[in-house]
């Protein structure tokens, strides 16, 4: 392909944050026109981008570099052999396309904002453009880069637009905890970057397509899995790391909320999966039947937490917490059942928590609090958002027909088929033990969201509506029934034929799971005892230390 | 008819009622009177459909039909599962076997005549009502009657999806979205509240509906487990690929029968979910709280049907893992039987028209899951097709009985007394004869009357199937079951006699039934159509050796329903995997005996303590002295709720708020996080002091600026482009410096 899309989309709304910031102050509110422009530029091409990539599946077999699509390749530092590399796989052209979706739903759903808006569209392009960014970069450096552009300017749309009470410490906590993951990972890159391989030289490269071909020693992989995997996990809500994530949904304004737990919390799956499991199988392979009881965890304890809120915002937070623990149980599955599921419940999850969020903000911003206590009725002022809430709250329950369905299935049905993988891996964990235990109690977390959401449902949109209390209610806009017909309809399409997306997001994860189906056969695990596992791991750093000091 | 014609009739089954959903949601919900109009258009030719295609295969002929079970198929490309790449999709498909069909002939029956009812049930046309989200207590029309159509037409379409699916996960498909109109329907009067003191305890609507669809899915999501394991153990969802003897051997190989035995009692909880079993029995009784059309359809047509139907679908499943590992037959049997029993006890005390019925359902159903616990799968089949159309009629023509009473509340001003209250009632008799004769019939059948209705057949064929799998095989767990469904049936008969006495016979005990008239005709024809039908359809299952001749009688049912696993049976029972085929069972008069003294002794019983002198007004249940200080337990419905409330939802409030979120989230995990940030400013701080002692007061300005770093970003709120510009500079710079460090190569040299 000659004609840069990946660039355009991942790029062009940085140039349109400038131009953004150039426009004079007294038209403010010619910003919004902008930001709606380069989303929908953003949209059609991704749109573009998605349905060619679905219309060229790669082969059965083929390795990651040769399903990439729109590659586009320049020198960047010549020196350090960084490159600027982009290009989509399957499962990438979903996330990009999502993106786009729920971007333009922000730039919707915040058309009405008052306060500073040349400032505020020219941040949340700059979060786009860092999210697409991620989602295109082939190169470990350009991720890594665009992470970085990513986390930024959440902290400042949460510090300044976000709600006064939290939104000084959500922004500092969401920060630091991100900042500090995507370093660790960073460390790990570089030891990638210098470690010889095979034992030759180092690629001193950081080009993914190379390092996915590569095949990093054992105990390189066991000891960087970790913090490469939770380091991006981090972002992912992984337990116990997922602290950060629902303060920072209650502090950030509507638009930032959708983007940050519709696609942010999938960048770091998706980051924790490309660069964590893809480059490290083996590492992948030891390691994710520990990380499987995290996500349990995550899945279940969310559920919980998310049953005692009376904020909104904390809800559909926790949540959050709660269904991207299935993302990554999807991943710890070690089967495309499991990877597929996962992939599609980054989708479905990004959707219904986009639509969720923007329904608590059409509440709040005309209600003024988000309390369940004390909102109630709001079916007679606002009958849209009832509709909209109850299709949300069905696709996070499960309910099949809908999206959400069509995700936990296949996550289900991979961890179940996790009784089959015999090995005997990290703390002496063995995944036919104990695989179909956790697809058991996980299901306890579903049970629990039905009852999380059916009280939602119940408290805030039925009940009494005091017409007192709510003399200034006033009724959605057009745009507002828009993004949440708009959503709504993706999550029933969905649900209703999964071969709209399935198809182009098992291509994307084939490649990931070929390499851990090679790690697991070549796997040498010396396992055992919980203690003889932690002797042995301690043995493999304290040996890569010394001869890393030796060097130096 | 061709083949290819059937199939598209096929699909067209559940499609119309749905899309009909669909067009009133989206489109006529402005109109009631149009919503109903396209709701009974849609349910009318699927109707029409279900019988084309249902006879069109049941006339095939027995013969075809045991080599064939399955005549109509067709499956599209769903979702990509395994490999892809060399066609491993998950098919979605319809299919029509014998099972499915005489199911189709009963669903659709039934619940077109539950629209056509509910029309007059919401009294269209005499003028709109002014109330919504609760009952109309003026008699006049359901404002929100296109909502009410149109999760009816949702809850047709997806019970009828259920029955023609060909694969397990279609059936869940049906399954939730029933569970969610269920939710809608029952919750339809949402705005609905009860005073604080009532004579009868009920929780609103909206908490009814929640408790329903919460019990049901817990149900479910266990449900959904035993379909991942059935998907892993046989690789496929479809029924006809996976049920056959080839499969079987292979997948006791691979799980061996411990396995074969767990998956099927977790696809079996979904059962105990939607068709009320105990423990998970408690969502039913309250599920009366939304209109009564509504209850017919989940206690007859669907919903708890359909618990029934998935394990006649699943049939084989459940017979070879009864012969292979004997506590499954245990569970099944025993939750079914004790069910049966505990229901029935409950419903003698209940005052409640709709909750005697309500317990009459769950006891009922206890008898058809019972059934399938001992592998009885013809008499669970036809219990389950007469007991839908009895039930039917019970429940339209209670609502019947109720709207009579409530038409008289009008009348008299009296909204003071509870229409629902049998002990309101009496003397109904005169007033509604249509609704009292039909009531009568199904009140019959539902306690067995002998030889005309339809449930003294049905109920004969589980007695007969108990009796000789004790007198025959010497199985202990039959007898228990034969003994216990008999005391169950016993009582049926005497609180069917009581219904009857205290609602119909002597005279009025309030205004209320003094003024009652009888309903109208949108009304009364589906009562006496259904009734017709709770007689009749018992008659296609007469045994073929009854009374112990010979060529007699056709045990019809017996042969077409069980043409569906006919063949599969007799092949599983050559390997020794099941115990029975589908044989006619040898003549024993001992069922027949105990059937007709259990229900003509209890309707006499009832009759006797109840009809011979009917209740006074003011008059207490004579059986409150009986009882005595059981009859409050009774009455209390064994106090489940309450237990359920003290051990399960209290605890998980407990814990959610306590452990969960105060304990972990907000004190370990937190106060970890603060601990840490805690650390680094007392770290930065002694620093400071260090250095206030130790440099010099020009290198404390750039200090002082750095640890008040977090308050300093508060400038960011200024909003001035030339300080974020600033911050731009700040982050690039320290990109650069992180480039220029590698570029140095002294990373490198660390490293290597």
């Amino acid at each position: 392909m000659d004609f840069p899309y990946l660039s355009i989309i991942a790029l062009s709304p940085i140039l349109f944050a400038v131009l953004i910031l150039m426009l004079p102050k007294e038209r403010g509110e010619n910003a919004r026109m902008l930001g709606l422009a380069a989303m929908v530029l953003g949209l059609v091409l991704s749109l573009y981008v998605y349905i060619a990539t679905y219309q060229s599946l790669p082969e059965a077999g083929a390795p990651w570099a040769e399903s990439l699509r729109f590659v586009e390749e320049h020198s960047w530092v010549p020196a350090l052999d960084l490159n600027y590399i982009v290009g989509v796989d399957g499962l990438s052209a979903t996330l990009v396309l999502l993106t786009s979706i729920v971007g333009l739903g922000g730039v919707l759903v915040s058309w009405s904002i008052e306060d500073r808006p040349r400032e505020f569209y020219a941040f949340f392009m700059l979060l786009v453009a860092g999210v697409h960014g991620v989602f295109v970069a082939v190169d470990a450096f350009l991720l890594f880069f665009f992470y970085e552009l990513a986390v930024l300017p959440m902290y400042v749309l949460i510090v300044v637009w976000g709600w006064k009470v939290s939104r000084e410490y959500a922004a500092m906590k969401l920060t630091l905890y991100l900042l500090i993951g995507s370093f660790v990972s960073f460390i790990a890159f570089l030891v990638l970057y210098f470690t010889p391989v095979d034992g030759g030289a180092p690629l001193r490269t950081f080009d993914l397509r190379i390092w996915s071909e590569a095949s990093f020693a054992f105990n390189i992989q066991i000891i960087w899995f970790m913090p490469l995997f939770l380091g991006f996990g981090v972002l992912a809500g992984l337990w116990p790391f997922h602290n950060w994530s629902p303060d920072g949904h209650v502090a950030a304004p509507t638009a930032v909320s959708m983007i940050h737990a519709g696609v942010l919390m999938k960048l770091g799956a998706y980051a924790a999966m490309r660069v964590g499991i893809q480059l490290l199988p083996e590492g992948a392979v030891y390691w994710l039947p520990f990380i499987l009881l995290l996500t349990l965890v995550n899945v279940v304890y969310g559920a919980f937490i998310a049953m005692r809120q009376k904020d909104m915002k904390y809800l559909i937070g926790y949540s959050s917490v709660s269904h991207m623990g299935l993302v990554s149980m999807g991943f710890a599955a070690l089967t495309i059942a499991g990877f597929t599921g996962a992939g599609i419940q980054m989708v479905s999850h990004g959707i219904m928590t986009a639509l969720f969020f923007s329904v608590v903000g059409m509440i709040y911003d005309r209600a003024h609090t988000r309390d369940m206590d004390e909102l109630s009725g709001m079916r007679r002022a606002l009958p849209w958002t009832v509709v909209a809430f109850i299709i949300g709250g069905l696709v996070s329950m499960g309910m099949p027909g809908l999206s959400g369905f069509i995700a936990e299935f296949p996550i289900f049905l991979g961890v179940w088929n996790g009784n089959s993988l015999d090995l005997n891996a990290v703390f002496g964990l063995n995944p036919s033990n104990y695989y179909g235990l956790v697809a058991i109690i996980s299901v306890l977390g579903i049970i629990i969201t039905a009852g999380y959401v059916l009280r939602a449902i119940q408290s805030v949109f039925f009940g009494e509506y005091d017409a007192e209390k709510w003399h200034d209610m006033r009724p959605l806009m057009g745009i507002d029934k828009l993004v949440l017909v708009g959503f709504s309809v993706i999550l029933i399409v969905i649900g209703v034929y999964p071969a709209v997306i399935a198809p182009i997001v098992t291509s994307g994860m084939e490649p990931v799971v070929e390499r851990l189906n090679v790690a697991q056969q070549a796997a040498q695990f010396h396992g055992g005892t919980l203690a003889g596992s932690a002797q042995h791991l301690l043995e493999i750093v304290a040996a890569n230390l010394s001869s890393w000091l030796g060097g130096a | 008819m061709n083949a290819q014609l059937l199939t598209t009739l096929t699909w067209l089954i559940p499609a119309m009622p749905i899309a009909a959903f669909f067009i009133i949601a989206l489109f006529a919900w402005r109109s009631r009177t149009l919503s109903w109009i396209i709701a009974w258009v849609a349910i009318i030719s699927s109707l029409v459909m279900s019988w084309t295609v249902a006879i069109s295969v049941l006339g095939r002929g027995l013969h075809v039909l045991e080599e064939h079970p399955e005549q109509i198929a067709g499956a599209v490309q769903w979702l990509p599962l395994g490999d892809f790449y060399q066609g491993q999709w998950l098919k979605m498909g319809v299919a029509v076997d014998p099972l499915g069909a005489i199911m189709l002939l009963m669903v659709s029956f039934a619940t077109t005549m539950i629209f056509v009812y509910s029309v007059g049930y919401h009294n269209w046309g005499h003028g709109l009502g002014k109330h919504k989200g609760e009952p109309q207590h003026d008699m006049t029309e359901e404002p929100l009657l296109a909502r009410f159509f149109g999760y009816m037409c949702l809850f047709g379409g997806s019970m009828l999806l259920l029955v023609v699916a060909d694969n397990l996960l279609l059936l869940f498909v049906g399954w939730e979205l029933m569970g969610f109109c269920s939710y809608s329907l029952i919750g339809f009067w949402y705005a609905r509240n009860y005073p604080q003191h009532q004579e009868i305890t009920r929780i609103p609507p909206r908490e009814a509906a929640k408790k329903a669809f919460m019990t049901t899915r817990i149900a479910d999501v266990v449900m959904l487990l035993g379909i991942v394991f059935f998907w892993w153990a046989f690789g496929t969802l479809d029924f006809s690929e996976a049920f056959t003897a080839e499969s079987f051997e292979q997948v006791i190989n691979l799980v061996g029968f411990g396995g074969l035995g767990i998956m099927t009692l977790l696809l079996f909880t979904g059962t105990v979910g939607k068709s009320a079993q105990w423990p998970l029995h408690v969502w039913l009784p309250d599920a009366m709280e939304g209109p009564t059309p509504v209850s017919a359809i989940i206690h007859a047509a669907a919903m708890v049907s359909a618990g029934i139907f998935m394990l006649l679908r699943i049939f084989p499943l459940i017979a070879v893992s009864i012969e292979g590992t004997p506590y499954v037959g245990l569970v099944i049997a025993g939750i079914g039987a004790f069910t049966a029993l505990m229901a029935a006890t409950i419903a003698l005390a209940q005052y409640d028209v709709k909750g005697v019925l309500a317990y009459s359902t769950i006891s009922q159903l206890g008898f058809m899951v019972a059934a399938v616990g001992l592998g009885a799968y013809v008499p669970a089949a036809f219990h389950l097709i007469t007991h839908a159309f009895f039930k039917a009629l019970l429940f339209l023509a209670s609502g019947s009985v109720i709207h009579g009473m409530e038409h008289g509340a009008v009348h008299v001003h009296d909204h003071h007394h509870d229409p629902q209250d049998m002990r309101n009632m009496g003397g109904l008799r005169h007033k509604m004869p249509v609704t009292f004769w039909t009531f009568l019939i199904g009140g019959l059948a539902l306690a067995g009357f002998p030889f005309i209705t339809a449930g003294f057949w049905s109920k004969d064929e589980i007695f007969a199937e108990a009796w000789y799998q004790w007198s025959h095989d010497a199985k202990l767990l039959a007898l228990v079951v034969f003994i216990t469904l008999a005391v169950a049936a016993l009582l049926t008969a005497f609180y069917t006699a009581r219904q009857i006495s205290m609602t119909f016979l002597g005279k009025p005990r309030t205004e209320l039934a003094e003024h009652a008239h009888e309903s109208s005709p949108f009304m009364t024809v589906p009562l006496v159509l259904l009734a017709v039908f709770a007689v009749t359809a018992g008659w296609s299952g007469i045994s073929d050796r009854f009374l112990g001749t010979d060529g007699i009688f056709y045990n019809f049912f017996h042969h077409y329903a069980g043409a569906q696993y006919f063949h599969l049976m007799e092949e599983l029972h050559e390997l020794g995997l099941v115990a029975h085929t589908f044989e006619t069972l040898p003549w024993s008069w001992i069922p027949l005996i105990v059937s007709l003294v259990v229900a003509l002794g209890g309707l006499a019983l009832g009759w006797w303590v109840y009809g011979r002198r009917p209740l006074e007004s003011g008059q207490p249940d004579p059986m409150i002295r009986t009882l005595g200080p059981a009859h409050g337990f009774l009455n209390n419905k064994w106090g489940w709720d309450g237990l359920y409330q003290r051990l399960f939802i209290g605890p998980t409030a407990y814990f959610s708020e306590k452990i969960a979120y105060e304990l972990i989230d907000r004190n370990i995990i937190d106060g970890i996080l603060h601990g840490i940030a805690r650390a680094f400013y007392r770290t930065g701080a002694a620093f400071k002091r260090f250095e206030e002692v130790v440099i010099s007061s020009g290198v404390d300005k750039i200090k002082d600026g750095f640890l008040s770093f977090a308050k300093e970003f508060r400038y960011l709120q200024t909003g001035k482009v030339q300080e974020y510009a600033l911050i731009s500079v700040f982050i690039a710079t320290a990109l650069a410096v992180v480039v220029l460090l590698i570029n140095s190569g002294l990373l490198a040299n660390i490293f290597n």
